[in-house]
């Protein structure tokens, strides 16, 4: 039985339809990323499987209750990590895990239970006491997943986790949500960053103007949408190369500015002819999820 | 429509979200007690002493003791607005705090609830500072009496906490509420009686001010300073509580329409 399922979501805001017929199922113990562009529609859908929006039409099950109906019900078993952070500027961090857990009805007692775990889990052992505003952005992080933790939920929603953190701070976010994983929890995770994707999700969901465009593994998605090879040109030259030549030896060619991308299934060629022009630089690598994403999804700015 | 105007579900889950408001205060209690209290104690005792030297008695009291009376409600009917207006636009817009609490088994009903009962429960103290400088003046004729300005000063709380709730539900910006004070606050601080009594008005503004909640909040209070039963209380409890009832069942469908949408 699947932890959370959408069927056919729907959600318009005057002329724009956010979410248009979105399906959605996560299975138990796993990580599901929600990929998409900037207005795409993963908030929406997030608020919408929490009970906080309710959809124009569709049927939502979290954790066997149905949603919005009983919604207040599912989301005593909802861990979420939102997007903006919302952290009590006031209080400690000790104090900041007191005070949402009683929002979950759990009594005080209860609480300063489960206060050393959470700190252990989130590396704030020693923080305890300290105040919101002298954290870095790292451990605001950190804090604020051990704070959806408060109530030792069995799924959980993360609204782009690691939106603005360095390499160090995400690799520790990511060993968390490994170790989640491994503790059969369930995960719901939308990100900007494909390797975050890659690396964490078992499985994913790519949306697009509320639909979904596709959906599957990291691995199948790359396999079934993508030529295995990608050779990234650069140069002023480039982009004329690629329409006269490099066009020729790629299965497909995509240009971003003055970078030619050259998508192939055999790459000998190319790197034959490219030996011969030694004014153009170019990196050559196996094609990974953002190619899949750039390519259902476009290259132009959403903004 | 009907979002807007759904009735208010009223459950004791709101008292985590009291809890949490009641935390911060008592961190930054000292500041935000000076800044409260000092200034309405300082115009009751300035002008009450400085004017009322000059004034015969009005309606048959010391000057200071008609401007206590008028005190005890505006200092609540004040601390009530700011917690509202300031203090919840800043937990609402600025650090998200109620979006972080939705995320919980609580609902909107719950957050909205818990700030109205804490802006209430805070003004409480607002009015009692004023009731404890009207004890040590002994300006109060009845201290039994006097001791129904304290469950009166939760309703003055309850009246404007609601009222307040409603501009902040709207309000784009922190300066947005000094329209709120030009045009609702100070006016009812001239019109309904707190300096001097509403019969000194022409007609028209008798009229309005019959209307404003200060008036009838007053209308009580003064009474039971000077040790009398107030007249007619349950229709002043009755306009106080629909004020700030109904201000908070607005500020409710306002502020759904803002944050879950």
């Amino acid at each position: 039985m699947p932890v959370v399922i959408a069927h056919t979501l729907r959600k318009r805001y005057g002329e724009s339809e956010v979410v248009a017929g979105l399906n959605l199922s996560l299975a138990h113990g796993t990580c599901h990323g929600l990929l998409g562009p900037n207005g795409a529609g993963k908030t929406t859908t997030l608020k919408m499987l929490l009970g906080l929006i309710t959809p124009d039409s569709g049927d939502i099950q979290v954790l066997d209750l149905p949603v919005p109906s009983l919604a207040r019900q599912a989301r005593l078993r909802i861990g979420v990590v939102p997007q903006v952070d919302n952290l009590d500027p006031d209080f400690t961090v000790t104090e900041n895990l007191l005070t949402y857990g009683r929002y979950f009805g759990l009594s005080d007692a209860a609480i300063r239970e489960r206060i050393p775990g959470l700190l252990d889990f989130a590396g704030l052992n020693n923080r305890a006491a300290a105040r919101i505003q002298t954290l870095s952005g790292g451990m605001k992080r950190r804090l604020t997943l051990a704070r959806a933790l408060v109530n030792d939920p069995d799924v959980i929603f993360l609204d782009e986790p690691t939106t603005g953190l360095d390499p160090q701070a995400r690799h520790v976010i990511w060993q968390g949500l490994r170790r989640l994983l491994s503790q059969g929890k369930t995960i719901l995770l939308t990100t900007h960053f494909m390797e975050e994707a890659e690396r964490l999700c078992d499985r994913l969901t790519i949306i697009d103007h509320g639909h979904t465009i596709a959906e599957g593994s990291p691995r199948d998605l790359i396999s079934t949408h993508i030529e295995p090879d990608v050779m990234e040109i650069y140069g002023e030259e480039a982009i004329a190369w690629g329409r006269e030549e490099g066009s020729r030896h790629a299965d497909r060619i995509e240009e971003a500015g003055e970078t030619l991308f050259c998508y192939t299934r055999q790459p000998g060629p190319l790197l034959d002819a490219l030996k011969g022009r030694p004014n153009l630089k170019y990196l050559h690598r196996p094609a990974n999820l953002e190619d899949v994403f750039l390519k259902l999804t476009g290259r132009e700015l959403r903004d | 429509m009907t979002d807007l105007l759904r009735f208010p579900q009223l459950s004791l889950r709101f008292i985590p979200v009291w809890q949490r408001n009641f935390l911060v205060w008592k961190k930054l209690a000292l500041p935000s007690v000076l800044g409260n209290l000092a200034d309405p104690m300082l115009y009751m005792l300035g002008l009450g002493f400085g004017l009322g030297s000059l004034l015969p008695d009005v309606e048959g009291m010391s000057y200071l003791t008609f401007l206590g009376a008028g005190t005890v409600a505006y200092s609540t009917m004040n601390s009530a607005t700011f917690e509202t207006l300031y203090s919840g636009f800043s937990r609402m817009h600025v650090q998200k705090t109620w979006e972080a609490i939705l995320n919980t088994p609580l609902e909107l009903d719950d957050v909205l609830t818990g700030e109205w009962l804490w802006a209430a429960s805070k003004s409480l103290l607002s009015g009692l500072a004023i009731l404890a400088v009207i004890w040590v003046l002994g300006l109060q004729a009845d201290w039994a009496l006097s001791l129904w300005l304290i469950p009166l000063a939760f309703l003055i709380g309850l009246c404007f906490s609601g009222m307040g709730l409603v501009m902040t539900a709207v309000s784009p910006s922190y300066d947005f509420f000094m329209y709120y004070f030009t045009l609702v606050i100070t006016p009812m601080v001239l019109l309904c009686g707190v300096f001097y009594p509403v019969s000194q008005l022409p007609p028209l503004l008798q009229e309005i001010s019959s209307w404003l909640p200060l008036t009838h909040a007053i209308e009580i209070a003064r009474p039971l300073v000077r040790g009398q039963i107030p007249a007619q209380p349950l229709t002043h409890i009755v306009v106080l509580l629909s004020w700030g009832f109904v201000g908070f069942w607005l500020a409710l469908g306002l502020t759904r329409r803002r944050l879950l949408k």
